[in-house]
């Protein structure tokens, strides 16, 4: 789940997490308001969207960038006048663009030093980790590729969570002044607070700014949650933007279906992550190309192989339709039943191969065989990815 | 011979009356495990399916049982908690088959069970079976054979299309352990490949792997220097896009590390014979077996 800027800002603040003043405004009205109150004259009005490249988009109707500098209040409430109820189209949105519903603005601060700062979790500790870098602003990886010296990281220990001790060795290794390291180390132990309190698997503060003023502020934040534990955050959830999402996605998650959109033309259902990614891999090898991923999961009913099927049939992309159950607790005589009924409800006009393997396999088989319904079996996953992928160039 | 579970493992279940604790609970016992025991707080005195005596914590049924085995069914809200508890009685294995649980959570698991001598597998994995005589978990029996080759997986379904190829040649396995989907986890894949290079009995090892993390590359630059026995991987994910979790909380390609390519790589510098297709999984391992 991803979250605004703003929300992300929001959080911050709530953390005691210093970063630049500013609000979210709905209209050119609270935009000016919200510019006014600031009472400063360095002010910056950003388009609110999930997707990176706002400030080199377009918006449709021609006004360009969705990061603009201004001086005043007036000029705040004409900038998002121009952006709210508009499309802004960047390199990460495609053509499509994403619809503006709300602006950031914020006092514009003046950076003396940029810095790159995250925590999040490292899978062979098992434990947080802080990395940082006195080389912010800049894509990380590239930085980790180029100069890994210029890379700190500091291990925390899950169970007494990040010493004070360590806020000053980190302040001091990224070169902060010693009048300064008290300002970066209460802003490091606020995102750490941050990291645990909201179940983050990263934080990731991309800038973190030394300020011409001498402050230590959080300039852009992006957040990772664990999904796992958003049972716990209900105000986590209550941030989540669907306008933002893919509409299949969206469609999956109601069904609690794990479906992830993709750019092909061949659909797959399949149960399990590991043999829904390795089926995908397996069409890819026979020069296919997987229109999603599509874990139905080790119980699914009747009713979630329907849902299943009416997602993979929304998306006009899709060229024909592979199946693939290895039925352990799942029955493959329930799958085929399923399918039956998807197929008649949706009344399907694509090619359809479906491969059982397992629990009840021969009864599956055999009601699928009896349907009189247009569906290539296949008993084994190659014969099964070739025949996929032969049908879908045909068709 | 096997790893970790056989015919002398006396398994208690944690979550034994909830719906699929109780529906797995029936399949492992008509495999053949030996269940002496079911856990559910405020249950104790019941007696499941007239068969096995339920308790209210784990500490008594090892003390009334000598349980040596647990398999946990808890929901994720409540699973770290019993795999805590299970520790904390001493029970010697623990296999958590829970999905969903917060990685904050299995953090603090990960770090309080460094102290103690207890064994966790998972959470969110199919479990561990030693065909023929004990299976803790959720995957179908009858697929697996009594034999020589040692599977590890972090995936289910696509353990049991690895585990069918081989039944379906012929080929039974030693013990099959699913490690589990997620980020944090028990025993590794590392864990796992280093009991199959001490088992005597593990002719074969097949090593299922996917995107995300490092436990693949790890399990290969072991296997390169400490074992000569003949091993096939597979890693799924090849196709799935950057910065997406795959199903799996684990499964994903985070800042351009853990793809399946590195993987494959890592796996083939270590001379382990890599399946192209995952049709192909036991048909690698047999090639390199002759």
């Amino acid at each position: 789940m991803n979250i605004h800027e703003y929300q992300a800002k929001e959080l911050l603040t709530k953390f005691g997490a210093d970063n630049p003043r500013g609000s979210v405004a709905r209209t050119a009205a609270e935009a000016e308001k919200v510019a006014r109150d600031l009472g400063t004259d360095s002010i910056v009005v950003k388009a609110q969207i999930h997707a990176g490249g706002r400030g080199k988009g377009t918006f449709t109707n021609g006004f360009q960038g969705g990061v603009h500098l201004c001086k005043t209040a007036a000029e705040a409430r004409d900038i998002a006048g121009r952006m709210i109820g508009q499309t802004l189209v960047t390199h990460q949105t495609g053509p499509g663009g994403r619809l503006v519903n709300q602006v950031l603005v914020a006092e514009s601060v003046e950076i003396e030093k940029e810095f790159y700062f995250a925590i999040l979790l490292d899978r062979a500790t098992g434990a947080p980790v802080i990395v940082a870098s006195r080389e912010g602003g800049m894509d990380i990886e590239e930085v980790a590729a180029r100069s890994p010296e210029k890379i700190l990281r500091e291990a925390v220990d899950p169970a007494f969570g990040l010493q004070p001790y360590q806020t000053r060795k980190l302040a001091q290794e990224l070169g902060f002044a010693p009048g300064q390291t008290r300002a970066a180390g209460r802003l490091f132990a606020a995102l750490y607070r941050c990291f645990i309190s909201s179940d983050c698997s990263m934080v990731e503060i991309n800038p973190l700014v030394l300020t011409k003023g001498g402050g230590v502020l959080a300039l852009d934040a992006k957040f990772s949650f664990d999904d796992n534990a958003l049972f716990r955050h209900p105000d986590i959830v209550a941030l989540r933007d669907i306008g933002e999402e893919d509409p299949r996605e969206v469609a999956a998650s109601e069904h609690h279906l794990s479906y992830i959109g993709l750019d092909g033309n061949i659909g797959c259902m399949v149960n399990g992550a590991g043999l829904a990614m390795a089926t995908m891999d397996i069409i890819k090898h026979h020069g296919g190309d997987p229109a999603n991923f599509l874990d139905v999961g080790g119980g699914a009913s009747e009713e979630q192989v329907t849902e299943a099927f009416k997602i993979l049939l929304s998306d006009a992309k899709v060229k024909a339709i592979l199946v693939n159950i290895f039925g352990g607790i799942m029955r493959c005589d329930v799958i085929a039943q399923g399918v039956l009924n998807a197929v008649k409800a949706v009344k399907l006009e694509i090619p359809l191969v479906v491969r059982l393997e397992g629990t009840n396999v021969e009864q599956g088989r055999k009601l699928l065989a009896e349907s009189g319904l247009p569906i290539v079996t296949a008993t084994d996953l190659d014969t099964a990815a070739s025949e996929i992928v032969k049908l879908a160039a045909k068709n | 011979m096997s790893v970790l579970v056989d015919k002398n493992t006396r398994l208690v279940v944690q979550g034994i009356t909830g719906k699929s604790g109780a529906f797995h609970t029936r399949n492992c016992m008509e495999y053949g495990t030996n269940v002496v025991a079911g856990v559910t707080p405020a249950r104790g005195g019941e007696t499941f399916d007239d068969k096995v005596p339920v308790f209210d914590t784990v500490h008594e049924a090892r003390r009334e049982t000598g349980c040596n085995a647990t398999m946990i069914f808890v929901p994720p809200e409540f699973a770290a908690d019993a795999i805590l508890e299970a520790a904390d009685a001493g029970v010697e294995l623990i296999v958590c088959i829970t999905e969903g649980i917060p990685v904050m959570d299995m953090m603090r698991v990960k770090k309080l069970l460094q102290s103690s001598p207890s064994r966790l597998i998972g959470p969110n994995c199919p479990g561990i079976i030693t065909p023929g005589q004990c299976k803790i978990g959720i995957m179908p029996g009858y697929i697996h054979q009594p034999g020589h080759i040692g599977v590890v997986s972090r995936s289910g379904t696509l353990t049991y299309e690895a585990v069918w190829q081989l039944t379906s040649r012929g080929v039974g396995q030693s013990t099959c352990i699913g490690i589990g989907g997620d980020p944090i986890i028990g025993t590794t894949t590392l864990d796992a490949v280093q009991l199959f290079a001490g088992d005597p009995d593990t002719h074969g090892i097949i090593l299922i792997g996917e995107i995300g993390g490092s436990a693949e590359e790890e399990a290969a630059a072991w296997l390169k220097v400490h074992c000569d026995k003949p091993v096939a991987g597979f890693i799924a994910g090849a196709t799935a896009p950057p910065g997406r979790r795959m199903g799996h909380a684990g499964a994903i390609i985070s800042g351009g590390k853990g793809t399946a390519a590195a993987k494959k790589e890592a796996l083939r510098d270590a001379g382990i014979a890599v399946a192209e297709t995952p049709s192909t999984i036991a048909d690698t391992l047999l090639a390199v077996m002759k």
